[in-house]
């Protein structure tokens, strides 16, 4: 089987990679989705909580609690 | 598992448990999808009446079946918080809801375009496509309803309620091949049949099942440890975590 052979599929190629391509590319986007409001809480928690917690980072960047 | 229930069920404790397992179940997932891929392009022989067309099985039979159990679990955690005012019930069911629509979605896409060159019609009024859009109103509802009440528990409790109510269109969607007579075709798998597919196909389809499974259990614990930490942020814990977990 060649390669064009196989990406024709038969002559059904835009019913098959049109099913795979967006089934593909909407799990990806939420993957992205998820991994960035992750993101963006953690940053937010810890603007919030770390001034708030009294972790400080000393010149050397060890941290002491005060 | 043989998990401590009642530890694992307060969010505090969850939250790491749910931090550890998460990446093993995306690798998993990215290794049965692989597999699975294989299995359905190059092992599986072109089936005689569809020719390559048929391939399109491999993601729209995982995806329906997907659409369906994930709103049985939905719909059992929205349950369990309703009975026993579990916290960490109502995050699960938050959680799962995008991915139960995401999955929706899909079977109907794949659906539309296998549907077009197989009957000639890119979408029919019959009662298995029906219900199964049904079950994709039924999803963004219960999402709308989340975001439209701004009391958590309020919102839990709507919601929950229609989560319940809405189950009923599960079985429906199931049987409806054998209640109605439908354009679409009959189950691919019967408990008292068996298989109706050459055993490479039924593998390919099987591995492609178990990849969206293993994908939807990584996305959703990820997702509900957002849940957890936006709805315990005032707490002394998550404090703790953000400021390790953030340096």
């Amino acid at each position: 089987m060649s390669l064009t052979e196989f990406f024709s599929m038969g002559g059904y190629a835009f019913y098959v990679w049109g099913s795979y391509a967006v089934t593909a590319l909407l799990m990806l986007i939420e993957v992205i989705l998820v991994v960035r409001r992750r993101r963006t809480l953690l940053d937010r928690l810890g603007r919030i909580h770390g001034a708030a917690h009294g972790a400080w980072r000393d010149g050397a960047g060890n941290e002491t609690q005060t | 598992m043989a998990l401590n229930w009642f530890k694992y069920s307060s969010p505090a404790s969850f939250y790491p448990l749910a931090g550890r397992l998460a990446p093993w179940f995306g690798v998993a997932a990215a290794l049965l999808t692989l597999t699975g891929l294989y299995l359905g392009f190059f092992v599986a022989p072109t089936d005689y009446k569809q020719g390559e067309a048929y391939r399109i099985i491999f993601i729209h039979v995982p995806a329906a079946w997907m659409s369906m159990f994930i709103y049985l679990v939905m719909a059992f955690y929205a349950g369990l918080g309703l009975v026993f005012n579990t916290r960490l019930s109502a995050f699960m069911a938050r959680a799962l809801a995008p991915t139960g629509a995401l999955f929706t979605f899909i079977s109907l896409w794949t659906g539309a375009l296998w549907g077009k060159p197989m009957w000639g019609a890119w979408w029919v009024w019959d009662a298995r496509l029906t219900s199964e859009l049904i079950l994709l109103f039924l999803y963004l509802g219960f999402i709308s309803l989340q975001a439209a009440i701004e009391d958590p528990r309020r919102a839990a409790r709507a919601s929950g309620l229609l989560a319940l109510i809405g189950a009923v269109n599960v079985p429906i969607i199931y049987f409806s091949v054998q209640w109605w007579n439908t354009l679409h075709q009959g189950a691919s798998i019967s408990m008292s049949q068996g298989s109706a597919m050459a055993a490479t196909m039924l593998t390919a389809m099987l591995v492609m099942t178990l990849a969206f499974w293993m994908y939807t259990i990584a996305v959703v614990l990820t997702r509900v440890r957002c849940e957890i930490l936006e709805r315990e942020r005032h707490s002394e814990w998550v404090a703790e975590v953000a400021s390790r977990e953030t340096r």
